[in-house]
């Protein structure tokens, strides 16, 4: 009997995982009939590799099918998903509940940001400032002739800006950069940023350009190098770091 | 005038004031601290050609640099182009008006007339 006994504890799996639960509190506003924000609150399960982004769609799907959250990838990839969560702006598909280490999980929309409903935000403003900066190679011999060959980097030359090339236009440093919440024509640290990858682009010739666009009364000067933006950011970019940089070629340090 | 330009005037105008600053606190600790803030001692630094000049400099340097904060701080808290316009050439005129008064003052000093 005792025999009998073991091999059914070997035939029983090894449990995966050992499922949690946290409180799920989202942030409903809804800017055409609402007057103020309210939180709606949900009791989730979630497992060790659980992300946010999927414990609201988890909501979406069994308790509240009108929660607006805008996501795409799920791979930290298409920057959809930005939101504030327990305070802080991050990626919902990039970011596991286990990792917050908190009972309570709250998803707010992101700061500096219009709200269309619940969590998503209008992107337009970013998408502006993006476009401002003339975020592609410029210069005259852009099309290139048959026998030539293309514009070649040494790897020097590629390790100047590829960090800011990983940008995924999410806007998570917009919403944490301090300015931004108070000067609603600043440019932001995403846009400046990608001026910085451009300037630094041994292939542009775009560089006087881009430094006029952004030496302006709400552009470059105006940060206050608070360093948010490069804290939040899911890729690795460093904002405030290209930021100093563009301070340099206008105040004569680099060229 | 570019941004860059007024941040270069900004920065240089700081640096300029903190030394000039610092050379009259030196200047004042030649002499015994409460003696300098003697009145007759007061005046009779004015009298100094060179002490007069520095301080000049310091006014100028600091409202300008001052000044030129203030402005900022006013774009940052709100925006609108009439608004930011009222903002810039106020606080020219606001510089000027201080520089002003306060050479006024030195020169009457140093001319005797207080």
């Amino acid at each position: 009997m005792a025999q009998v006994s073991s091999i059914v504890d070997e035939q029983v799996p090894t449990p995966l995982s050992t499922s949690k639960s946290i409180l799920l509190r989202i942030s409903k506003f809804n800017p055409e009939s609402d007057d103020s924000t309210k939180f709606m609150e949900f009791s989730i399960s979630y497992e060790k590799w659980t992300t946010v982004l999927e414990a609201i769609l988890d909501v979406k799907k069994h308790f509240d099918h009108s929660v607006a959250v805008r996501y795409s990838c799920r791979q930290a990839t298409c920057g959809s998903c930005g939101m504030l969560i327990n305070g802080k702006p991050r990626l919902a598909c990039f970011t596991k509940i286990s990792e917050l280490d908190s009972d309570v999980v709250t998803v707010e929309p992101m700061n500096n940001f219009p709200v269309i409903r619940d969590l998503t935000v209008r992107f337009e403003k970013l998408f502006n400032t993006h476009q401002k900066i003339k975020p592609y190679l410029i210069r005259d011999d852009t099309e290139l002739e048959s026998d030539e060959r293309e514009f070649l980097q040494s790897p020097q030359e590629v390790e100047q800006y590829i960090q800011f090339a990983n940008c995924i236009k999410c806007g998570l440093c917009n919403s944490a950069c301090p300015t931004m919440a108070t000067d609603s024509s600043f440019v932001g640290p995403q846009a400046l940023a990608q001026a910085y990858r451009y300037v630094a682009d041994s292939r542009d010739k775009g560089k006087d350009t881009r430094l006029n666009i952004i030496d302006e009364s709400h552009g470059i000067w105006r940060c206050h190098f608070a360093g948010s933006c490069s804290q939040v950011c899911p890729k690795g970019v460093d904002p405030a770091m290209g930021i100093q940089f563009l301070r340099g070629y206008l105040l004569g340090f680099r060229s | 005038m570019k941004e860059s330009t007024i941040m270069k005037i900004h920065y240089g105008t700081a640096l300029a004031a903190v030394g000039l600053v610092a050379v009259h606190i030196l200047m004042r600790l030649t002499t015994g601290f409460a003696d300098s803030l003697e009145y007759e001692n007061v005046l009779a630094n004015y009298r100094s050609v060179p002490y007069v000049v520095m301080l000049e400099l310091i006014l100028i340097l600091l409202s300008v640099h001052g000044f030129n904060g203030l402005r900022v701080i006013l774009l940052e808290l709100k925006q609108g182009r009439v608004y930011e316009k009222a903002v810039s050439y106020g606080c020219v005129v606001a510089m000027i008006g201080l520089i002003g008064y306060g050479s006024r003052t030195i020169i009457m000093t140093n001319m005797g007339m207080v």
